[in-house]
């Protein structure tokens, strides 16, 4: 019950962590570890011959972007791309079946796949293509169900899904602060599969709220940007880059206005 | 038998001959039914729709016949709430048309959509936002509405009227048409203008994102525009169609014109307002959030090509027709000027479904391509093929030209 007052009041008004991440591009070397991880994670189904790059289910697309230089100036960047967590989630406002909501204890988007009747409007509303539909009925070849995840239940054929920043995670956390007698988690406590598996460190995630916490302060670099930031939707998801090609190439503000506001 | 069933005082082809004219339109039904077996069977897999391109073909198609179909609410609208008599002669078949396109197009979205029979929740907890929830309230109640209307022209039907009661049910049917005329029209008004404000409100995507007018997005008011619009010329249209396939008079050229006349009212109207639309839409909202007009006309083959095709070409040129007396009285003009902005209004729904998809939005996405499977296409074609038998069974056994039978005795 107290949930639900909750989701109709202001986001900003409440005092809940709101979990935001950010990614270091110049970290990433598309290894694509995280992608693996998250599917592992969340149950995703695995892929068949059949399915392609614009059909089959991860919830982290994986660009790779060029300078548009030819050879020996071509230079390339991986921009990990997912659910941006928007606070206002363009996706949220289109759903005719409240199969989407922004949860105001976290600032997650969820997606609620047995609300989901795969209409696919929030895919034409979601600017980030972010979102992914069951084409297939999902199938696990023999023994492999095994490795399911119990925290987290696979989505049948016909609904759509997306990243929801490891949510059974944040489930599991939750309880077991709550056994110890605590209402609020520790920094640590609560991570990402991506984020636990990037080798070489490139996602920061946690409390945007938290002016201590780690992905605040980065946030606050001049070198961090969200992409698409001017259509409004308010992204809790940031990209970091020192490097002002990847900059201009990524971050769709800059390139539009043509303004060199950035370093390196 | 057959011959008792039919109008009495028209002539209608042999029984024979008219099983053998719809022989490959029920293989047509077939191989569509067929093509949705699979797709219920094993998934929408079997489209070439994916995660971007997540509308094609089958959304392309409702919202094209969705507005076409306008005309027989519009019609009711003008001839029992405006009491404009002439259209009476084209009401019967205007709601046969309307009630084909409705229902033909609620099938497509069955199949369409991932788990057809979730679809109830929208109606039992709906998201009041959300420009899809309105539509799916309106079609549904809309299509009711239609079927009530279908019902008292079952009803004069030769044979079913020597039942009394049957008689005296479609007297009192009859009755309540204004109510649902008005009722029909003002659900109409608002899912044409959400199917519109469904794109309009869409900020994620500049291509086709609106300003907001009067609460709605201004594509709201366009799209109830063009509808009304196009309504007229495709009664027209179809009314010559079956008037030539069956060789006869079916109504006399004075309600063409009348038609003619109102399409190329609103037409104009029209192509006006979605001028000043998209001037300002190109040259304030989008680049309010980055977007340049070679953004969104830079990738062949849609260029700004397709933008003036659609208002000029298609648009201001057959207003320019259907206004005119001198061109209305010539019928070959009038057809065109009608062909013209039904069109028109196809080519504008096509550009909100199919070219917002293919534009990339994120800086660094491609320009995509989408090409429909067989099956999408046999279902599309499965809709079109219902749409025909259902309306040559009533043009065989129902009166739907009142004038027919006058005109052709001459």
């Amino acid at each position: 019950m107290d949930t639900r007052k909750k989701i109709k009041t202001d986001n900003n008004k409440t005092k809940h962590p709101q979990y935001g991440m950010v990614v270091d591009l110049d970290k990433c070397t598309g290894c694509g570890a995280c992608s693996v991880a998250c599917a592992v994670e969340n149950n995703q189904q695995p892929a068949t011959p059949d399915m392609c790059s614009r059909t089959g289910n991860t919830w982290r697309m994986m660009y790779k972007v060029k300078n548009g230089e030819p050879f020996p100036d071509t230079k390339a960047v991986f921009v990990p791309m997912f659910c941006q967590q928007c606070d206002d989630p363009p996706c949220k406002y289109v759903c005719p079946q409240n199969a989407v909501e922004l949860d105001p204890m976290t600032g997650i988007v969820a997606q609620i796949p047995e609300r989901c009747f795969g209409c696919r409007y929030c895919h034409a509303a979601c600017p980030y293509e972010a979102r992914y539909f069951n084409w297939w009925d999902p199938k696990w070849p023999e023994g492999m169900e095994k490795t399911l995840n119990p925290d987290v239940s696979p989505r049948m054929r016909g609904v759509v899904e997306k990243c929801n920043f490891c949510h059974g995670r944040w489930q599991s956390a939750r309880a077991k602060a709550a056994a110890e007698g605590r209402r609020e988690l520790r920094e640590d406590e609560y991570k990402t599969a991506c984020q636990e598996s990037c080798p070489t460190e490139a996602i920061t995630f946690g409390d945007l709220r938290d002016p201590d916490s780690k992905v605040s302060k980065l946030v606050k670099d001049p070198d961090t940007f969200t992409i698409l930031g001017r259509l409004g939707t308010k992204p809790k998801v940031f990209y970091r880059t020192t490097r002002s090609w990847v900059r201009r190439t990524v971050d769709r503000d800059i390139y539009s206005e043509n303004k060199e506001k950035v370093h390196g | 038998m057959d011959k008792q069933l039919q109008v009495r005082g028209t002539t209608r082809m042999e029984f024979r001959k008219f099983i053998t004219y719809l022989i490959p339109w029920f293989i047509v039904l077939g191989i569509g039914l067929y093509a949705m077996y699979l797709v219920f069977r094993y998934g929408l897999n079997h489209t070439n729709m994916d995660n971007r391109f997540a509308f094609g073909l089958w959304i392309y198609f409702d919202l094209a016949i969705i507005a076409l179909g306008a005309g027989a609410f519009f019609t009711g609208l003008l001839l029992y709430v405006f009491k404009r008599e002439e259209f009476k002669s084209v009401i019967n078949s205007a709601v046969i048309i309307g009630f084909i396109c409705y229902s033909g197009a609620i099938a497509a979205l069955v199949v369409d959509v991932g788990q057809p029979l979730r679809a109830w929740f929208t109606l039992y907890r709906p998201n009041a936002h959300s420009m899809l929830a309105e539509v799916t309230f309106c079609l549904t109640l809309y299509l009711a509405v239609l079927a009530v209307e279908y019902v008292p022209i079952v009803l004069k039907n030769r044979k079913l009227k020597q039942i009394p009661s049957f008689l005296v049910f479609e007297f009192k049917l009859h009755k309540f048409m204004p109510i649902l005329a008005g009722i029909g029209a003002l659900l109409s008004f608002f899912h044409q203008g959400s199917l519109g404000g469904m794109f309009g409100v869409l900020n994620g995507q500049p291509f086709s994102f609106r300003e907001t007018v009067l609460v709605f997005p201004s594509t709201f008011f366009l799209f109830i525009l063009s509808a009304i619009a196009a309504g007229p010329s495709f009664i027209m249209l179809t009314t010559w169609l079956v008037s030539k396939i069956s060789g006869k008079k079916l109504v006399t050229k004075n309600v063409f014109m009348s038609l003619g006349k109102i399409s190329g009212i609103l037409l104009l109207v029209y192509v006006l307002f979605k001028s000043i639309d998209s001037l300002y839409w190109l040259n304030k909202t989008s680049p309010a959030v980055g977007f340049t007009v070679a953004d969104h006309y830079g990738y062949a083959p849609f260029g700004i090509w397709i933008l003036l095709l659609e208002v000029i070409v298609l648009g201001l040129i057959p207003a320019l027709i259907l206004i005119n007396k001198k061109f209305r009285e010539k019928m070959h003009w009038l057809l065109t000027g009608a062909f013209l902005a039904c069109a028109g209004i196809a080519l504008n729904r096509f550009v909100t479904t199919i070219q917002t998809l293919s534009l990339p939005t994120l800086p660094f996405a491609d320009f995509l391509t989408y090409s429909p499977t067989w099956e999408e296409v046999a279902i599309f074609l499965m809709v079109i093929a219902y749409g025909v038998i259902v309306y040559s069974f009533s043009f065989r056994y129902l009166p739907l030209f009142p004038q027919e039978r006058e005109l052709n005795s001459k």
